[in-house]
């Protein structure tokens, strides 16, 4: 529309502002907005727009961050209290991609914090509510990502996914998140999780606004020594609406115990639509996937306690304001700065990397690493897409979750092992439940095979027609008063919550 | 009768790479420079940032582990070393535990009870911290990260040296290696160079090491004797009186001669290693290994070897001159440009070392240009200055640099050749000393050469001695 | 709960970690730290006997920079969230007694 100019820039953006501001009081998607910028911003595109210097699909279309992701001079909190006035003095190698190519960054969006969580509940400003029903959680940890895209906050989001972070809060919310490949999306201004684990990826209304924003997200960078450089980056020549032939195996193991029976017949008639289509379309045995979540919360923890080292009230971020001596400095500022989970998780890595527990745990968990990769890599050599649910259920409903770490963990059963493998992964939707909730079916490719998949769901996509989002959003949100979420909604701090910056 | 007790000393030795930039990132590795100039999101810990090696790095290491008989890990890792420290902005430190790039080698020490060879356990590569000022006026800490991030590799040595004469004679050969390679200047007293020593002891015949401890904060080859000393004679204390010695890590006061546990209840001492997850393997390929073999240098025992083929000099002056690379290159070059190794050899095995001495200086911190020096022995050669001069404008080369041919031609100190000149001086002095005259043609030799020293006072030093005492004879006849 | 964290793990850890938790929390620590072992000790159900841990997915190897400088003076924005700043340094409790 933007290309056509049958709207300026600032008019698109101004939409996304409006849009924010009738619904982002009830659903919480952003931590922090900065309306003022954003216009600027699009005035600087229009002209380059005008004058040819900017082109692309992706030019003046306005787009959220989530808010691990730095962005120079605006201010990225990882929804944590820790962090909670940090303003970076540098881009993310994404986000100056997403620069160059014309976007327009209308704010950053909330999370679970540090990325911890499968909910967007463990956020130190407040909880994001899915638009779908606003009493349910919008899946985590790219929660507010997902919402914003759902909500038509805004037309696409960027999140990042380290056990699930993306496809999960995708199938809660009806919308569609991929997953690249380890490697191929620079992780370079990313604030480390779980590092040998996490990507940035897209979040859209569908497969070909993925493919385009993946296209201008991936490049080879030298500033990430991860950084794969690939032979093509022309994700969208995969649209192609032609499955003849291609090979889904769906695991058997991931249609058992624990999915709920709704999810299992949706997903299945997403493989009947492939089937349909020409593709060949089995069951196979994958293994090992009980596996996958406890190497995962080894790996993931035992990283995210090197990593969330550095945040000791030193260089940013929160400092107690009362101490005696560096030592309580830095245990106050840590125990007052980070939530619960984060806390848990940290803990448990510091202890599986601890003198006479390496190698039982750490190891142990490489190892299955290993083992799982070399299951994939079986069922590559039959398969070109591996197809399955995103998780075992539809979004629950607000508070239910947080009370049982180890339940919420296991909802992230088939989305971790992708991660684990560094395999790329989308999540599509492909209907709703008895409550109205959507479900997504995951499609999960070989390394580097995000064609294959792209072009699965393109094909996908096309049978099962245009995706309607939630119906009657405003009035849903009407319902909710502001911030009036459970009792554990609000920040810690009155600093916490504020939404603009200075 | 008195037990007997042997030391077990082995060195942990920090060495500052000859990088220009950090291990990680591009920040300039110079010394000095206003706290934090040198700065960046990678060596301050920001948020998102991201280590990439420095290639050189890799290949210095390499150098070091080849020259000091090592072998080479061509697989080799980076771990996280994980403790909580402000002069650390991540709270890890960059640094190889599991797979170091260098492992078993060793150098041959000789002290006076002869040859000995120094195992090495291994060479690793790490980063450096900041640097921590302890500011007065408010009762706090400063931290200053330009250091954060210069690129170290830590030489482990095995438990093989017995003496401080060991310990100093294994530092001595290791840094005159590491310089001779171009790996680092190897300054301890800019920490370019600083060695953590773990001592035991244990009863003269025992098979089995006593428990040791680990001394810090050592910047000098003194400190270090004397530390070794203070620490022996602790242990010992300890072992006659019946006390354990407890396994720690201590901080050696140089000014009180006493180390002091450096043990906190914060510290566990339990650095949680795991590979680096941010940074890729080092893959080492035979053709590298080669590449870096065929450019090593050439070390000292080779280069001792060719001065006594090559040029005719002294066999100690070879080995002094050779005992620091910075005063071989010296003298190569200058003999290079001049032709005259002898000469040469001289000025730096006299003046240079006497000035060295004199300013406490070590000659890796000589500064003055090769071409300056073989100037000044063209100019004594060619007769345009004599020795007095010549001495007086290498003092200026010494320490200002100076272009010794323009410096003669400033301050009028050319020789005076001009006969004319010299006769009506030395006449004028025969004239003003009837005395020292009779006596001479009285027999007195001695008198002529106060004669000499009175014309060459006349002449400020500038007239050729010998042409005034030829003058005198000649006039006194 | 077949792990069984004690006191001294939880105080241990919280050093290793510089983290300081109060009673309440701690008691959840322990248990919620127990479980998790719990859990992850199903990972001895493999049979992992020479299977070479995986760090990295893909071996990719030597990613280099070459020695040559390429940042400049930016003290000051390195400086701008710190929570105490003097004389163009970080600021900090004093680190020696
Ligand atoms: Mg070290
Ligand atoms: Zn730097």
């Amino acid at each position: 529309m933007i290309r056509k100019r049958e709207v300026s820039v600032r008019e698109a953006v101004q939409e996304s502002l409006d849009c924010v501001a009738a619904l982002d009081g009830t659903l919480n998607c952003f931590v922090t907005l900065d309306g003022e910028r954003a216009l600027a911003r699009a005035d600087e595109v229009q002209r380059g727009i005008d004058d040819g210097t900017l082109g692309g699909p992706l030019a003046g279309v306005p787009v959220a961050v989530k808010d691990n992701i730095c962005t120079e001079g605006l201010r990225t909190t990882c929804s944590s209290k820790i962090l909670y006035n940090f303003v970076p003095p540098y881009s993310a190698e994404a986000v100056c991609n997403l620069n160059a190519a014309g976007g327009v960054i209308i704010g950053k969006t909330n999370m679970d914090e540090f990325a911890m969580g499968s909910t967007t509940e463990t956020s130190a400003f407040g909880v994001t509510r899915n638009p779908w029903d606003p009493e349910h959680v919008p899946g985590g940890s790219s929660g507010g990502s997902c919402a914003a895209v759902a909500s038509c906050e805004v037309p696409y989001a960027l999140g990042s996914d380290t056990g699930g972070s993306i496809r999960q809060p995708g199938s809660f919310c009806g919308v569609t998140g991929l997953k690249p490949t380890y490697g191929t999306v620079s992780r370079y201004g990313l604030i480390a999780y779980g590092s040998s684990l996490d990507q940035i990826g897209p979040i859209a209304k569908d497969i070909s606004d993925c493919a385009a924003i993946l296209e201008m997200l991936a490049s080879y960078d030298k500033k990430d020594s991860t950084s794969v450089k690939r032979e093509a980056y022309d994700f969208t020549s995969a649209l192609v609406d032609d499955v003849k032939g291609m090979k889904i195996g769906i695991p058997s193991d991931y249609l058992g115990d624990g999915l709920d029976p709704e999810v299992e017949a949706a997903v299945r008639k997403a493989a009947d639509v492939l089937r349909q289509k020409g593709a060949i379309v089995e069951e196979f045995q994958l293994s090992l996937v009980e596996y996958a979540i406890p190497a995962y919360y080894v790996i993931a923890s035992a990283e995210a306690s090197s990593n969330l080292a550095r945040f000791d009230g030193v260089k940013y971020g929160y400092r107690a304001p009362e101490y005696e001596g560096l030592h309580s400095m830095y245990k106050r500022s840590r125990s007052e700065g980070f939530g619960e989970e984060v806390k848990r998780r940290i803990m448990l890595g510091s202890f599986v990397l601890s003198s006479g527990y390496y190698d039982a745990y750490y190891l142990k968990a490489l190892r299955t690493k290993a083992l799982i990769k070399q299951s994939f890599d079986r069922a590559f050599e039959n398969y070109d897409v591996i197809l399955g649910p995103v998780a075992p259920n539809t979004a629950p409903r607000l508070g239910e979750s947080l009370s049982d770490p180890l339940k919420m963990y296991l909802g992230d059963i088939y989305t971790i092992s992708v991660n684990l493998a560094g395999l790329p992964g989308v999540s599509v939707p492909c209907g709703t439940d008895a409550k109205g909730l959507p479900i997504g079916v995951q499609l999960i490719g070989d390394c580097f095979q995000e064609k294959k998949i792209i072009r699965a769901a393109y094909a996908y996509e096309q049978a099962r027609g245009s995706w309607q989002g939630p119906a009657d959003l405003e009035k849903r949100c009407d319902r909710i008063p502001e911030h009036a979420a459970s009792g554990e909604a609000a920040g810690p701090e009155s600093a916490c919550v504020s939404k603009e910056v200075g | 009768m008195a037990r007997q007790y042997e030391t077990v000393i082995g060195l942990e030795v920090h060495v500052e790479l000859a990088t220009k930039t950090k291990i990680f990132c591009g920040c300039s590795t110079a010394f000095g420079g206003a706290p934090n100039t040198h700065t960046c999101p990678v060596c301050t810990g920001m948020p998102g940032s991201l280590p990439v090696l420095n290639k050189q790095v890799v290949e210095y290491a390499m150098a070091v582990g080849l020259a000091t008989g090592c072998q080479i890990n061509q697989y080799c890792k980076f771990d996280r070393k994980n403790y909580f420290y402000p002069d650390n902005p991540q709270n890890y430190q960059i640094s190889q535990l599991y797979l170091p790039i260098c492992h078993d080698g060793g150098i041959e020490i000789e002290t006076a009870s002869g040859r000995k060879v120094i195992g090495i356990h291994e060479i690793h590569m790490e980063e450096d911290a900041g640097k921590l000022i302890h500011d007065e006026w408010d009762d706090c800490t400063l931290v200053d990260y330009n250091r954060s991030g210069v690129p170290l590799i830590e030489i482990v040595s095995e438990p093989d040296m017995r003496s401080a004469e060991e310990v100093i004679a294994y530092l001595d050969k290791l840094r005159l290696i590491v310089q001779y390679l171009g790996a680092s200047d190897c300054k301890l007293q800019e920490g370019s160079m600083r060695a953590d020593v773990n001592l035991s002891v244990r009863e003269v015949g025992a098979k089995e090491f006593g428990t040791r401890t680990e001394m810090k904060n050592l910047n000098s080859f003194k400190a270090i004797a004397r530390a070794i000393d203070g620490e022996r004679a602790r242990q010992i204390e300890l072992l006659e009186e019946g006390k354990p010695v407890i396994q720690e890590t201590r901080r050696w006061d140089d000014n009180k001669e006493y180390s002091y546990p450096m043990r906190s209840k914060e510290d566990a001492h339990d650095y949680r290693y795991f590979p680096d997850p941010d940074l890729v393997p080092v893959v080492i390929s035979d053709e590298w290994l080669q590449a870096v073999r065929d450019r090593q240098p050439e070390l000292r025992t080779e280069k001792l070897a060719r001065y006594k083929k090559e040029f005719d000099i002294p066999e100690y002056d070879a080995e002094i001159l050779t005992g620091s690379k910075r005063l071989a290159d010296v003298f190569e070059e200058t003999t290079a440009l001049c032709g005259k190794p002898k000469k040469v050899s001289n000025w730096l095995m006299g003046e240079t070392l006497r000035l060295l001495k004199e300013e406490g200086m070590e000659p890796e911190e000589l500064t003055f240009a090769p071409e300056h020096l073989a100037k000044l022995i063209e100019l004594t050669d060619a007769g345009t200055i004599n020795q007095t001069v010549a001495k007086e404008v290498f003092e200026k080369i010494f320490y200002e640099d100076v272009e010794p041919e323009r410096y003669v031609e400033e301050h009028g100190l050319k020789m005076v050749s001009d006969d004319g000149v010299l006769r009506t001086v030395v006449e004028g002095v025969i004239a003003a000393n009837p005395q020292s005259v009779s006596d001479y043609r009285g027999g007195k030799e001695k008198a002529l050469g106060f004669l000499v020293g009175q014309t060459m006072k006349q002449m400020k030093g500038r007239a050729n001695p010998g042409a005034v005492n030829q003058l005198l004879r000649e006039l006194l006849g | 709960m077949a792990n069984r964290i004690s006191d001294e793990t939880i105080e241990y850890v919280g050093i290793l970690a510089k983290l300081e938790l109060s009673e309440e929390e701690r008691e959840q620590a322990k248990q919620d730290i127990g479980r998790m072992l719990d859990y992850v000790d199903k990972l001895n159900e493999l049979d992992t006997s020479g299977v070479e841990p995986l760090s990295h997915v893909f071996p990719v190897h030597n990613v280099f920079r070459e020695d040559v400088v390429t940042n400049g003076d930016d003290r000051a924005r390195m400086l701008q969230n710190a929570p105490k700043v003097k004389d163009g340094s970080w600021q900090v409790p004093k680190t020696v007694e």
